[in-house]
């Protein structure tokens, strides 16, 4: 058992891309979820149109990288429009039906075999990006090394830019919060009928938090896409929605730092398990009548599930939470 | 008190159901509002006069809170046209009628729990520039409005004695303070009418003194009040005007004296059969037995006809007089009355 390798490998996690695509996942929940109560169960669909948005102008329409950005992020909006218009207008948990399923036509449509000259079917659209590491101050194919940790000069810039955007987001929610707008927002959360009887359009408020959260979860997309350099269907499946609500509450919602703590907490928590399962596997330390090396795969989420149990149960406030908020529920 | 009543022009008024004001504030003209085969709401027309206290009153499913909701906004009616200061509120929704100046509170206290007191009433101030998307990214548009806002609400707190609890959460108050701490944030944006739908539901007595108080008090500041109340005590004590709903409909309108002597407003809330045996084969029973007992003492017990009584005899509006808070008026619908068979939906 190599200690030393699997306590890196998992804390090198801290850093990487994947990181960034959940943190920026969560952060975007956070607003809908954690500040303005509603149910979005449909972020990896915001995740998706934001990197296919980018993938397809670049890729499909050979516009430059930077328009693709900007045509992700538009098609967040106008995906939190269609989603919005119609659904924010119901109660609570029909927004989470309405948004899970279109999460999941947006998948499937992506993946499909008639989309397949613009989205690539089920490989996907691969191997763009390259006007993006044309900007890399490191040096491209290098490998750095920081203490413990490494990282190739390519990752090494997706980090950089995407750190910068978590830390942009964070920013942009503590500006927000603090102000009349974000106190509208919680309102919301706690009684919309209330604030609806204060003279506060909360139609209006609901559209504009779910095209903020869309928008951070289609900045995570495109960081994903940008660093490795490929949009796939299935990276964007329900799944993907569940671990960023993971790492929101792990963190603690309705807080700047919730979700980007929680994003760091749970990727490494993942990572670690993954890696000690793997090493246990290879020095044959589990007998396959316990659990067999194809199992592995399956394990670690079955360990991480437990582990949210046990979080929810004893600290469902999360990490930075405050657990007497939790008494005024209901 | 008949004082201030005369110079607020009551006396012209006719105490008739639908009287016209002379300066009403709020104005209903053929509201209905069916949920499904059940009317709730069938106002044909009913006017609010502007600076008085009206409550309007009516027994358990008279469609008071309906009626409550489709003035405001929160539920639409089937038909009819209602205005605010002459100007429509068809199709008008909630939060445009609250910044034009009608705001409500809710029968039961909607808190925003996980929020501060004073961030509670920091909500209710209208025309915020911070709570606009891009203004509020930059502290310096509205930080100095937020100033003004936070004196203004920390004034009302404390005219609400709620300055103690400032920075506590609003989760954190009992049910009457809640219920003044909705009154003082609605009052946050200075409306020109203030809707209470039961103010002192669930309010302890001591404090529904003070929200008593505070009720007239906004009278004197030259507001407009309407409030659903179900307490006679209360609306005797504080009410210019009474409009008395039941099953839908206005039946009454009057000073609180007119409206305790009202005929139809006493059927509504005692039924119509108020005062009348409601089970004459009781007293029939009851004097058959009285006979046999006084005929002679070798009677069997068990030819009594007491056992063919009905076991279970429905409460008498009498029995009001032995409810815990000796409070006839709010007793009375709840006890089986006639007019409390169709409750709204």
């Amino acid at each position: 058992m190599n200690w030393n390798f699997i306590i890196t490998t998992a804390f090198s996690a801290i850093f990487i891309k994947e990181t960034v695509f959940y943190v920026l996942g969560a952060q975007g929940l956070n607003i809908h979820y954690g500040y303005t109560g509603l149910m979005n169960f449909g972020q990896a669909g915001f995740m998706a149109v934001g990197a296919y948005g980018m993938a397809i102008s670049y890729e499909t329409f050979g516009w430059s990288l930077w328009v693709g950005i900007l045509v992700g992020l538009v098609w967040a909006v106008l995906l939190a429009l269609l989603l919005g218009l119609p659904a924010l207008r119901l109660r609570g948990d029909y927004l989470a039906i309405v948004t899970i399923a279109a999460a999941e036509i947006i998948r499937l449509l992506a993946r499909s075999e008639s989309m397949q000259s613009v989205t690539g079917g089920n490989s996907g659209i691969n191997g763009f990006a390259g006007s993006f590491y044309d900007l890399n101050p490191w040096v491209n194919g290098r490998t750095y090394e920081f203490g413990p940790f490494n990282y190739r000069g390519q990752d090494l810039w997706v980090q950089t830019v995407g750190w910068g955007v978590v830390l942009l987001m964070a920013l942009l929610t503590f500006l927000l919060m603090r102000s009349p707008w974000g106190r509208v927002l919680k309102s919301i959360r706690e009684n919309e009928d209330a604030v609806r009887a204060l003279g506060k359009n909360v139609y209006a408020y609901k559209v504009q938090s779910l095209i903020l959260g869309g928008v951070m979860g289609a900045l995570g997309g495109i960081v994903i896409a940008i660093g490795n350099a490929s949009v796939q269907p299935d990276a964007f499946a329900t799944r993907t929605t569940f671990i960023c609500y993971g790492a929101l509450i792990l963190g603690g919602a309705a807080r700047v730092w919730g979700p980007v703590l929680g994003g760091i907490v749970f990727y490494v928590a993942f990572r670690f398990l993954d890696v000690l399962i793997r090493q246990l596997e290879r020095n044959d330390l589990v007998p396959d009548s316990i659990m067999t090396s194809t199992q592995s795969g399956v394990v670690r989420f079955i360990f991480l599930g437990a582990a949210l149990v046990l979080l929810m149960v004893f600290r469902p406030q999360g990490i930075l939470g405050d657990r007497k908020e939790l008494q005024f529920d209901g | 008190m008949a004082d201030a009543r005369s110079a607020l022009g009551i006396e012209g008024i006719v105490s008739e159901p639908g009287s016209r004001k002379p300066d009403p504030v709020l104005m209903a003209d053929g509201i209905t509002r069916h949920f499904g085969g059940v009317t709730a709401v069938d106002v044909s027309h009913v006017e609010f006069q502007r600076g008085q206290i009206t409550a309007l009153i009516g027994p358990n499913g008279a469609g008071k809170t309906t009626f409550f909701n489709l003035l405001t906004g929160f539920d639409k009616p089937n038909t009819g046209t209602w205005e605010f200061n002459g100007k429509s509120l068809v199709g008008v929704p909630p939060h445009r009628v609250s910044r034009m100046g009608m705001v409500r509170t809710f029968q039961l206290t909607k808190s925003l729990t996980k929020l501060t007191v004073i961030e509670n009433m920091r909500l209710g101030a209208s025309g915020q520039r911070g709570e606009k998307f891009l203004p509020a990214l930059v502290r310096s548009m509205w930080s100095k409005q937020e100033d003004e806002i936070t004196e203004r609400a920390d004034e009302l707190l404390q005219r609400f004695k709620l300055d103690h609890m400032r920075d506590e959460f609003a989760g954190s108050l009992s049910g009457g303070q809640r219920k003044l701490l909705e009154m003082a944030r609605a009052l946050m944006s200075a409306p020109e009418l203030i809707m209470l739908d039961e103010p002192m539901a669930g309010v302890n007595p001591a404090l529904t003194q003070s929200l008593l108080g505070h009720v007239k008090s906004l009278r004197e500041d030259g507001m407009s009040v309407v409030f659903v109340e179900h307490d006679m005590d209360v609306v005797h004590d504080i009410s210019d005007w009474v409009v008395v709903m039941a099953e839908g409909r206005v039946i009454a309108e009057g000073t609180p004296t007119d409206i305790g002597r009202n005929q139809d407003v006493i059927d509504a809330y005692l039924g119509t059969h108020h005062g009348q045996d409601l089970h004459p084969e009781i007293a029939k029973a009851t004097a058959a037995r009285d006979e046999l007992l006084a005929a002679g003492d070798d009677v069997d017990i068990a030819d009594l006809p007491h056992s063919e009584l009905p076991t279970e005899v429905p409460a008498e509006p009498t029995d009001e007089e032995s409810s815990p808070d000796g409070d006839a008026a709010d007793g009375a619908p709840s006890d089986g009355a006639p007019s409390d068979g169709e409750d709204t939906p």
